[in-house]
C-alpha cells in the first residue's frame, strides 16, 4: 500500500493506482485520444543525472505528440530551450477549465482525456487532482512526480531519484520506439 | 447613531401599593436621526439581503472545489463517502459539503475578530465610559468608519454606540453558523453567499475593533508618518528583563506598558511581543518591539531571551506552556479563550500570584484583569530575570552535532514539512559538523515544528536550525513603520481619480498570515517591486512584519524607503489583523467622498462600484487560518480580488473567472443600457498562485477594471506585459482581451501590440459606464 508523501494528507476512499510498471505511463499516453501535459515550475529544479526534467518533457511531449501546458513561470525555462509550449496559465486555470466538459482545449477540438501532471508543489498537486478526482470523472489524470499523489488516477509510489529516473527513461523509450 | 437607548432611572417611588427604590428600566431603543445622508435600501442586512448580489458575482466567478478530504464526518449519519456525485447520508453532495466547509471556516475567523471587538469594547467602556468619542483622524478623516456606515446604515459616535453593532454581527454569526448544521442548507451556492455575508460581518467586527482602539488608546490617527519601531530578534535588549506577548488582543500589553509609566521602570524593562498584540502594542508605545511573525513564536522563546510571556488570544501556539516551562520563564494568559488548563488567579493579590510564579511553584496563571497582568508580569519579570540567567533551549553546536548522528534517515521530518524541505540532507551534513544547509532552512522555516513531532528519535530539530542560523538571528534589525490605523479623507481626495481612472496603476495590500511557501522574504520583494512601479502597497498584520525584514545594499528597510502616505509610491502599513477594514475602507470611501456616492446601507452600488472602478487586490501569500479566510471574503464580496500563495489552496475553493468564456465579462453601460463586452477584468475573485512570480503577472492584471481610462488602461498594461516579460519571459497570450481602443496601447509598445491584435482579430470596443445593476441604468436605449 503507497503513502502519500507528506504523511498527513491523507485522502479518502478513492486512491490513485499505483504504477507498478514505467510502460503502464506510456501505454496510457498512447491510448489516450487527447492527452495533455501540465509542467509545473519545481521541473525547472530538477536534475535527472545532468540533465533537467525540463529537457526530458520536451522530449516526451515530442514522441508522444501531447500539447504542454506551463503552469506558473516555467514557460520561460522552455522558451530559454528554444521550445514553445503549446501554453502557459495558472495551474488553477487549467485544471478549472478540465473540469468543464465543454471547453474546447487549446487548440478547439474538445476537452481532453488524460492530463498528466508533473512538477508542482505537492500539496498544490495533491488538491488540483482532488478537483478533478471528484468533479471531473472522465478525465483520468496521472502524476508523474517522484511522491505518491492519491488524488490522481494513477501515480508512482514514493520512488528514491534512480528508480525514478529509471522509470522515466522506460517511459520515453516505449513512446519513441512505438512511434517508429 | 442612529438608535439610542431609552433608560429610566428612579431612585424612590411611592404609591398606593408600596415603594420602589432604585428602579431602572431600559426600553429597548429610539431612533435619534442626527446623520442627513438618506438610507440605502440594506441597514442591517440579513443572510439573504445581499443574496442576488453574491450570485451575480458566483455567476462569473464560479467555485472551482479542491476537496481536502473525500468524506464528511460531521455528524453520527458518517463519515459519508461523498467521492464523485456521491451523496451523503443527509443528501449532501461534494460540493455543498466543501463550500459548507468554508462557511464553517468564514464563521470561526469572523467570531473571532467579533468576540474580540467585543471583548476589547466592553473593556475600554469600562475604563473611558460608554460616552468616549470615536476618533480615528480627528478633522482628517470624517468618515470614521465606512465599512459599518455602508453595512449597518448607522454612524457610530461614542465607544457605547458600537454594543448595537456588535449585537447585530453577533446575530448573524449565530444564522450562518446553524446554516451549517445537518439538514440545513443544501445549495452549495447559497452557502457561498452564506460565506460572502461572513466576510463581510467580519470586516464590520475588525473595523468595530480598531476603530474603538485608535479612539481609545490614541494609537497613531491616520498618520502616514507614524513612527518607526523595531523589529526582528536582533533589537531585543536581553540584558534586561524581557516581557513577551503574543496574541492579538492588546488590553493586557497596555496595561504592562502603563505599569512600567507609572513606576518610573519603563527604561528598565523590554516589551516585545509576536504577532498582532505586537503590531498593536507598538501603536501604542513606539519603544516597544516586534520580535516577528508567528512563526517567530517557537524560536523566539526557546531563545531563552523573555522572563515572562503573556498570551492573549489567536494564532498563540497550543503549547506555549509546555515551551515556556522548556525555559523557566512563568506564563501568563490573559483571555477567557485561552485559558490553557491554568489556575484562575483573577481575585488573588498580585504579590501572592507575583511570589508563586517566581519561586515556580506555578508554572502559570490566568488573569482575566488586564491591569493585574500589567503589574504581575512587570514584577514577575524583574524578579525571575536574574534567577533565570536567560536559560534557553537551544542547543549548542556540539549537541546539534551529536543528535545528528542520532539521525535513522527515515525522511519522516521531511514528510512532516510543510514546504517540503530537505531537513534530512541538512542533518547529514550536520553530522559531520557541517551546519551550512540547517541555517538555509531558516529561511524557508515557518516554525510549526511538525518535523519534532515526527522525528522518531525526538530530535529537537527546529532548535537545531535555530542555532545553525545564530549569526543570521542576530543580524534580525529591521524597523517597521508603527500601523496608522485609517486612510484620511484628504487623502482619498487626492488618490481619488487617479485610482479609479487608472492612472495610479492599482492600490495592492499585502495581508495575512505568515504560512509561506518559501519565506517571508518574498513579502517585501513583492511590495517593493509594486511601490517602485508607483502602485499604492498596502500592508497589514505578519505580512506588514514580512514586508519590514528585508535591507537594501545601505542597510535601509522597506518602511525607510518608501513613504508611508496612501499616495503612488507608498508602502503603508494600517496595523494588526483589526485594521484590515481601514484597507477595505479606503475602498469604499473613494466610492464615497471622490465618486459622492451615497454609502450609507447601500453595500450593492458600493460594491459594483468597487468590482468595476477600483483596481485593488488583496494578497495574502502566507495565508494560513480561518480568520484569513474570512478577511478574504469580506473582500470578495466587496468586488475586490484575492490572491493567495500555493498553501491557499487548501481552503479547498477558488472563485474563478474564465476569460475565454467572453459571455461571462458583459456588464451594462449605465448610460444607454446596453450590454458591453468588457474583458475579463478582474478575471478572478480568489486564486492561489504557484509561485511569486505567476502571482506578480497575475496582481498587475488583476488590477485592471472596466472604467479605467484609456490613459489609465495603456499604463496599466505597461506593466503587466513588462512583468510578464521579465518574469515569465512572454508576452502575455491575452492582451487582446484588454485593449479596448486604440488609444489603450501603451505608446513604447505599440507596433508590436498592433501585429498581435490584427493577428487575433482583434476589434475595437466602446468603453462602458459600467454597471452589474439594471437598477443604475439611467436612460434605456
Amino acid at each position: 500500500m503507497a503513502e502519500p508523501w507528506q504523511t498527513a494528507e491523507i485522502p479518502g476512499p478513492k486512491k490513485a493506482l499505483l504504477i507498478t510498471k514505467p510502460k503502464i505511463v506510456s501505454a496510457m499516453i498512447r491510448r489516450a485520444k487527447r492527452p495533455i501535459l501540465i509542467v509545473g515550475h519545481e521541473s525547472a529544479e530538477i536534475d535527472l543525472n545532468g540533465e533537467s526534467l525540463i529537457d526530458y518533457l520536451i522530449r516526451l511531449s515530442k514522441h508522444a505528440g501531447m500539447p504542454i501546458v506551463a503552469t506558473a513561470h516555467t514557460v520561460r525555462y522552455f522558451i530559454q530551450r528554444g521550445f514553445r509550449p503549446d501554453a502557459w496559465m495558472p495551474i488553477l486555470d487549467v485544471a478549472n477549465r478540465l473540469r468543464d466538459p465543454g471547453w474546447s482545449g487549446l487548440d478547439g477540438n474538445g476537452q481532453y482525456d488524460l492530463a498528466i501532471f508533473v512538477g508542482i508543489q505537492y500539496y498544490m498537486e495533491w488538491v488540483v487532482l482532488s478537483g478533478l478526482k471528484h468533479f471531473s470523472p472522465k478525465i483520468k489524470t496521472i502524476s508523474l512526480d517522484r511522491f505518491y499523489q492519491p488524488h490522481a488516477s494513477w501515480s508512482f509510489p514514493n520512488l528514491n531519484m534512480k528508480d525514478w529516473i529509471a522509470c522515466l527513461k522506460v517511459i520515453e523509450e516505449d513512446l519513441k520506439e512505438r512511434r517508429g | 447613531m442612529t438608535k439610542k437607548e431609552f433608560l429610566v432611572k428612579i431612585e424612590e417611588l411611592k404609591t398606593d401599593i408600596g415603594i420602589l427604590k432604585n428602579l431602572e428600566l431600559s426600553i429597548g431603543k429610539i431612533i435619534e436621526e442626527t446623520w442627513k445622508e438618506k438610507p440605502g435600501p440594506t441597514p442591517f442586512p440579513s443572510i439573504t439581503d445581499l443574496r442576488e448580489w453574491d450570485f451575480k458575482l458566483l455567476r462569473r466567478y464560479r467555485p472551482f472545489y479542491m476537496p481536502f478530504c473525500d468524506v464528511c464526518c460531521l455528524c453520527t449519519f458518517g463519515k459519508c463517502d461523498l467521492t464523485g456525485d456521491k451523496r451523503g447520508a443527509c443528501g449532501l453532495n461534494m460540493a455543498a459539503q466543501q463550500s459548507r466547509i468554508v462557511l464553517l471556516a468564514c464563521c470561526i475567523g469572523a467570531a473571532t475578530h467579533i468576540a474580540h471587538a467585543r471583548h476589547l469594547v466592553e473593556h475600554l467602556i469600562e475604563k473611558f465610559g460608554r460616552d468616549h468619542p470615536i476618533d480615528v483622524g480627528g478633522v482628517n478623516v470624517e468618515v470614521e468608519a465606512p465599512v459599518t456606515r455602508l453595512v449597518c446604515g448607522v454612524r457610530p459616535r461614542k465607544l457605547g454606540d458600537l454594543e448595537d453593532v456588535l449585537d447585530y454581527l453577533e446575530g448573524q454569526v449565530t444564522h450562518l453558523l446553524s446554516a451549517t448544521h445537518t439538514g440545513q442548507e443544501g445549495s452549495n451556492l447559497d452557502f457561498e453567499s452564506k460565506v460572502l455575508h461572513a466576510g463581510m460581518i467580519d470586516q464590520v467586527g475588525m473595523e468595530i475593533a480598531d476603530i474603538a482602539q485608535i479612539s481609545a488608546y490614541n494609537f497613531p490617527k491616520a498618520d502616514p508618518d507614524a513612527p518607526l519601531v523595531d523589529i526582528g530578534l536582533g533589537v531585543v535588549d536581553a540584558s534586561k528583563p524581557v516581557i513577551m506577548v503574543i496574541g492579538h488582543n492588546v488590553p493586557p500589553a497596555v496595561e504592562i506598558v502603563d505599569y512600567l509609566q507609572e513606576t518610573g521602570l519603563h527604561d528598565m524593562v523590554e516589551v516585545t511581543g509576536l504577532c498582532c498584540t505586537a503590531i498593536d502594542i507598538t501603536r501604542y508605545d513606539s519603544k516597544a518591539k516586534i520580535v516577528g511573525p508567528i512563526s517567530w513564536q517557537l524560536r523566539y522563546i526557546r531563545s531563552g531571551i523573555p522572563d515572562v510571556i503573556v498570551v492573549d488570544e489567536q494564532c498563540i501556539r497550543a503549547d506555549s506552556l509546555i515551551e515556556a516551562q522548556k525555559i523557566k520563564a512563568p506564563l501568563i494568559a490573559a483571555s477567557p479563550k485561552n485559558c490553557l488548563g491554568l489556575p484562575d488567579r483573577t481575585n488573588d493579590p498580585a504579590d501572592e500570584i507575583v511570589a508563586d510564579l517566581v519561586s515556580g511553584k506555578a508554572p502559570g496563571a490566568l488573569i482575566l484583569d488586564p491591569e493585574k497582568v500589567g503589574e504581575v508580569a512587570v514584577k514577575t519579570a524583574i524578579q525571575v530575570a536574574p534567577k533565570r540567567r536567560k536559560f534557553k533551549a537551544i542547543p549548542d553546536v556540539k549537541d546539534v552535532i551529536e543528535g545528528a548522528k542520532r539521525c535513522r534517515r527515515c525522511n519522516q521530518c521531511r514528510r512532516a514539512c510543510p514546504n517540503d524541505l530537505d531537513i534530512p540532507k541538512a542533518i547529514e551534513d550536520a553530522a559531520k559538523g557541517r551546519l551550512e544547509r540547517l541555517a538555509e532552512l531558516y529561511d524557508e522555516c515557518i516554525g510549526c515544528a511538525r518535523c519534532e513531532s515526527a522525528c522518531p528519535e525526538d530530535l529537537p530539530i527546529h532548535s537545531f536550525i535555530v542555532k545553525a542560523a545564530e549569526k543570521k538571528i542576530k543580524e534580525e534589525t529591521y524597523k517597521i513603520r508603527a500601523g496608522r490605523g485609517a486612510i484620511q479623507d484628504v487623502e482619498i481626495r487626492e488618490v481619488g481619480g487617479p485610482i479609479v481612472f487608472g492612472e495610479i496603476p492599482g492600490v495592492i495590500a499585502f495581508v495575512g498570515c505568515a504560512n509561506y511557501p518559501k519565506g517571508g522574504r518574498e513579502i517585501a520583494e513583492m511590495a517593493m517591486e509594486f511601490a517602485n512601479r508607483r502602485y499604492i502597497v498596502l500592508t497589514s498584520g505578519c505580512a506588514a512584519m514580512s514586508a519590514a525584514m528585508y535591507k537594501n545594499e545601505e542597510g535601509k528597510t522597506p518602511y525607510e524607503i518608501f513613504h508611508g502616505a496612501f499616495d503612488a509610491g507608498g508602502i503603508v502599513n494600517v496595523g494588526s489583523c483589526v485594521s484590515n477594514p481601514h484597507i477595505a475602507g479606503a475602498a469604499i470611501k473613494i466610492a464615497s467622498i471622490f465618486a459622492r456616492k451615497n454609502l450609507r446601507a447601500n453595500y450593492e452600488e458600493i460594491a459594483d462600484y468597487i468590482l468595476n472602478r477600483i483596481g485593488a487586490v488583496g494578497v495574502a501569500w502566507g495565508a494560513m487560518s480561518q480568520k484569513a479566510a474570512a478577511i478574504a471574503s469580506g473582500f470578495w464580496r466587496l468586488g475586490v480580488p484575492v490572491v493567495v500563495g500555493p498553501h491557499g489552496a487548501k481552503y479547498r475553493r477558488m472563485l474563478l473567472g474564465r476569460k475565454d468564456r467572453e459571455e461571462d465579462w458583459y456588464v451594462y453601460d449605465a448610460r444607454t443600457g446596453e450590454k458591453v463586452y468588457v474583458g475579463p477584468a478582474p478575471e478572478h475573485l480568489f486564486y492561489a498562485a504557484e509561485t511569486k512570480e505567476e502571482a506578480m503577472v497575475m496582481i498587475a492584471k488583476l488590477c485592471m477594471r472596466p472604467s479605467d481610462t484609456t490613459k489609465g488602461r495603456a499604463i496599466k498594461l505597461t506593466h503587466y506585459i513588462d512583468l510578464s516579460r521579465r518574469l515569465l519571459g512572454v508576452m502575455p497570450d491575452d492582451i487582446h482581451l484588454f485593449i479596448r481602443t486604440k488609444a489603450d496601447i501603451p505608446i513604447t509598445m505599440r507596433d508590436e501590440i498592433l501585429k498581435i491584435l490584427e493577428e487575433k482579430g482583434w476589434k475595437e470596443r466602446k468603453i462602458p459606464d459600467p454597471t452589474l445593476l439594471p437598477r443604475l441604468i439611467r436612460r434605456r436605449k
